[in-house]
């Protein structure tokens, strides 16, 4: 193929409408030629300040109003302005179609690059993988935000805007906790969400009297202690226990309880498959532009700046470089998927054995077997091989409080393997991420505070300072004491309470 | 064939995140005040209005989230291993804790680490909270030859105008009154016309040609075709029924205003006490500038004698000399009766001085004042900027507080921090006048 000849798209490093258009075209093919299944794209050419804006708010093209998405872009533009960070060449939404943002800065050679990272690798993953399939509705996302834009902005005017603000900053705080992580989510949809509202105002209204109904009756202590408990069963979702059952708030406040959840959980999946997605449009990107000089659409000149451009994406800094900050998810998911790849093609002894069902299989299957059935953790546990793990020379350091030192469990040599590859996937999986709280329970019978519990994860304690801030905003929302208890077992090791207990005399 | 849709965004949605950053500023708008203060202080004379970086304590503005804390049992895998084998050791840092916790990446340990958080503000959003709050008091609106403001007012419909302006129901209506006005007679005579016809075509047919009906039938059915067809050419809308709406300028009254500054330069006052002066003025200069469109602002600089000076020479010109207050009183007097007539004016004055004047001046000074000056003034501001004791000018006006408590105010200004702060004393918005 090299020497037939060449007949590149374009020469010069300037790019222009039709240029990209041709070369949408041209990857367009190459992704077809490797079975790439993508939703229609829609790419929309912006400035850096209109990136910067994208930034801040999330990457939600149409974001309601937040004083933190100001200080987001208060930050982006200070950092962008000295020079100490570069902008993202591209920002791409999950949805129908595929949004994507192109920097008008880039040079042409970056735009095809982000056309076909963005266009037809990320997009195809959120077309593909399962978590997005289940979790997100990309035809409904935007319109969603444009209801939640809209409804917000409504009860600003109606409110008051710092009314607003401490509703949204109150859920914010618990927007980690605000998803379901194992239920499935029932689709959005921006229509009947409006036809809807009314109706669940009212409703919702209704439901919560069930707590007020239970007038407080004097002070049975035995009756107390045979309450059943309520919620019966504990929960993870804070944001949605809040919305269904807070006694307080007005229906235009859980209105807004439920748009936060909604958005959590909409970026849920995103969290979850970080290495996986990063990792697939990288490694898309990379296969995609090579066919395109494999067929001579592409000079060298262009090639030698993509090259760059891609080593600079997948450098994985060392443990003790001053770069280092936690592993590359592009290094790491590009690396996985091209070895999947390799394995696929020129299986060693070793793959052989670690890996019986792909090695030697059809490499395009393979992959997107891998891309549509998991995430992160799973991905890792399943396809991460010596040969990885030997490359970015892995190791595992066990910090224990009891220690007096830092202990290496694992290295990259055979007796290492599954346990760095163990350790690895744990470390993505964002149940140990995120501390584990639950609502455990709300006295109907007292004081009608509200219980939550905390299941530290190898005596891993919760971050007190921040944890008090929270039950604040929990505080402000739930309208009674709240009350976080950190337990192992039965036995509770700490308390926080808000408001603070300062009245240890009376209850004594 | 493909299915890709390329859009340029690049002209719309500019400032799109302009409200949140909005937002922001309000949220935090004791901080960016008290940063904008202590700029104002320490800042030259030339560079008072730039923008400035404003910093607020990390902790002030963090979202609190759920976290993990330090503690625990806790594995990590790291990338670029050299010499470790399984079972190595490495002691832990030394620091109440572990310091940092030794390439302990992420999430965890983030929520100490900011300490500040850093950002920019223009120019226009400081000169907002810089005089922010702030107004010229006892302002009234009174009316004025020199109308720069105009207001449109809707005066009735005309036929001349610009499409633009076209009103459809009028021009409408014009064009319906037309029609029916003209062809009036002849739908009149139609309507007569299709009557006699009905009429006839009723009758039974008669057996003599002669009596038959057949050809007047025909002479009518001619007729009524000619009639509409005449009716038909009458325009459906023509030139003359277009209607525009009319719009006139009208006059405003204005808030049209002067303000004199009064400064000396006497050789009493030391570079420092000049350069304080100047500042106090640059500042209300701006103020006005920024907050109020239509003002006069006229310099007066004096040592013995006083001078109607521009902007520039006001500010920059070394020129000095003895002290006789009551020049400038003089000066301004003479102004204020030549150019600025109480009846359309409202008049303001700030005069600095560091209070060193001849002795026999002093009550002369307050007398002008009293007599003179301050019944046509809607506010007089005199500052003092001396570290020492007060002198004869300070004490003469101090008598002149209590008759004239709304519209004379007095200040004194030791060092260049003070600047500010009296500035937004003498300026403070007093909720009832706007």
């Amino acid at each position: 193929m090299a020497s037939t000849e060449r007949k590149p798209i374009s020469t010069g490093s300037e790019w222009t409408f039709e240029l990209i258009k041709e070369y949408d075209e041209a990857i367009a093919e190459a992704a077809r030629h490797f079975g790439l299944d993508t939703y229609r794209n829609q790419i929309e050419v912006i400035s850096a300040e209109q990136m910067m804006d994208a930034y801040s708010s999330v990457g939600m093209p149409v974001g309601y109003h937040h004083w933190s998405f100001g200080k987001q872009f208060l930050q982006t533009e200070k950092l962008y302005k000295r020079g100490q960070m570069g902008l993202a060449y591209e920002i791409v939404i999950n949805s129908d179609p595929c949004i994507a943002y192109l920097m008008e800065e880039n040079t042409m050679m970056m735009q095809a690059l982000v056309i076909a990272h963005a266009c037809y690798g990320h997009n195809s993953f959120f077309k593909g993988n399962y978590l997005f399939r289940t979790w997100t509705d990309a035809s409904a996302i935007i319109d969603y935000l444009l209801f939640a834009r809209n409804y917000i902005s409504k009860c600003e005017q109606r409110h008051g805007v710092e009314a607003v603000e401490s509703v949204l900053d109150a859920c914010h705080s618990i927007m980690n906790q605000g998803v379901d992580r194992y239920k499935r989510p029932s689709p959005i949809s921006a229509l009947k969400e409006e036809a809807r509202l009314r109706e669940r105002e009212a409703y919702l209204q209704q439901q919560v009297n069930d707590l007020w109904r239970t007038i407080p009756t004097r002070a049975g202590e035995k009756s107390r202690k045979k309450q059943p408990r309520f919620p019966a069963e504990p929960q993870e979702n804070l944001l949605y226990f809040i919305e269904k059952n807070a006694p307080l708030l007005e229906p235009w406040q859980r209105e807004i309880v439920r748009i936060v959840r909604k958005i959590a959980q909409y970026f849920y999946p995103q969290r979850q498959t970080q290495v996986m997605n990063e990792g697939w449009a990288t490694f898309w990107h990379y296969t995609l532009i090579n066919h395109l000089y494999d067929e001579g659409k592409v000079t060298d000149g262009f090639m030698l700046e993509f090259l760059q451009s891609h080593t600079s994406v997948v450098y994985q800094p060392s443990f003790d470089s001053q770069w280092y900050s936690g592993i590359n998810p592009y290094a790491l998911g590009f690396a996985m998927f091209q070895d999947i790849k390799r394995i696929c093609q020129s299986p060693t002894e070793e793959d052989k054995r670690w890996f019986p069902d792909i090695a030697g299989s059809d490499w395009l299957k393979t992959l997107d077997f891998a891309m549509r059935n998991f995430k992160d953790e799973s991905f890792i546990l399943q396809f991460l091989s010596p040969k990885i793990i030997r490359d970015f020379k892995f190791f595992n350091i066990l910090d224990d409080d009891r220690d007096n030192e830092y202990v290496v469990t694992a290295i990259h040599d055979d007796h290492g393997y599954r346990q760095v590859r163990e350790l690895l996937a744990r470390q993505y999986n964002l149940s140990f991420k995120d501390p584990n709280i639950q609502v455990y329970n709300v006295d109907l019978r007292g004081d009608r505070s509200l219980t939550l519990r905390h299941f530290p994860i190898d005596r891993i304690p919760l971050q007190e300072k921040d944890g008090n801030e929270v039950l604040k905003h929990l505080h402000r929302l739930w309208g009674f004491d709240v009350v976080l208890e950190s337990v192992e077992g039965d036995k509770v090791l700490s308390t926080l309470r808000c408001p603070p207990q300062n009245k240890a005399e009376v209850s004594s | 064939m493909t299915n890709t849709h390329v859009v340029d965004r690049r002209l719309n949605g500019r400032n799109k995140s302009a409200v949140n950053r909005q937002r922001f500023l309000r949220r935090y708008r004791e901080h960016i005040k008290k940063a904008v203060t202590e700029a104002v202080n320490k800042r030259s004379i030339t560079d008072i209005d730039r923008g400035e970086s404003v910093s607020i304590p990390g902790k002030d503005i963090s979202e609190p989230v759920f976290r993990n804390g330090r503690g625990g049992r806790r594995s990590n895998v790291h990338p670029g291993n050299r010499e470790f084998v399984t079972g190595d050791t490495i002691a832990r840092p030394p620091g109440g804790g572990g310091g940092g916790g030794a390439g302990q990446g992420k999430a965890s340990n983030q929520g100490e680490g900011i300490d500040e958080f850093v950002f920019q503000i223009s120019q226009d959003e400081f000169l907002d909270f810089m005089f922010e709050d702030l107004a010229l008091p006892n302002l009234i609106r009174k009316q004025l030859k020199d109308t720069l403001s105009y207001k449109y007012v809707r005066a009735g419909y005309t036929n001349q105008g610009t499409p633009a302006k076209i009103n459809i129901v009028r021009s409408m209506r014009g064009a319906y009154a037309r029609r029916l006005a003209l062809t009036g007679n002849r739908r009149k005579r139609i309507a007569e016309l299709e009557a006699e016809l009905e009429a006839l075509k009723k009758q039974p047919e008669h057996p003599d040609p002669a009596l038959s009906p057949a050809a007047r039938i025909k002479e009518l059915e001619e007729e009524i075709e000619r009639l509409r067809n005449r009716v038909k050419r009458v325009p459906y809308i023509d030139e003359i029924d277009i209607r525009y709406n009319q719009h006139l300028r009208q006059p405003q009254p204005a808030t049209a205003a002067v303000m004199f500054c009064l400064m000396d330069v006497s050789g009493s006052m030391s570079q420092n006490h000049k350069d304080i002066a100047k500042r106090f003025f640059i500042l209300l200069y701006l103020f006005l500038k920024r907050n109020y469109q239509k003002i006069d602002v006229v310099f007066i600089r004096h040592h013995t004698s006083a001078k109607e000076v521009d902007e520039q020479e006001f500010f920059y010109s070394r020129e000095t000399g003895g002290t006789i207050v009551s020049s400038a009183l003089k000066l301004m007097k003479e102004v204020m009766d030549a150019r600025y007539p109480t009846a359309d004016w409202n008049i303001y004055a700030a005069q600095a001085s560091d209070g060193d004047n001849w002795n026999d001046d002093s009550p002369r000074c307050s007398k002008m004042l009293a007599e003179d000056i301050l019944p046509k003034t809607q506010f007089y501001s005199y500052i003092e900027i001396t570290p020492h004791e007060h002198q004869m000018l300070w004490h003469e006006y101090e008598k002149l507080l209590t008759p004239f408590k709304d519209r004379f105010a007095m200040q004194q200004i030791v060092d260049a921090g003070d600047i500010f702060p009296v500035f937004r004393k003498l300026f403070q918005k007093q909720g009832e006048h706007g």
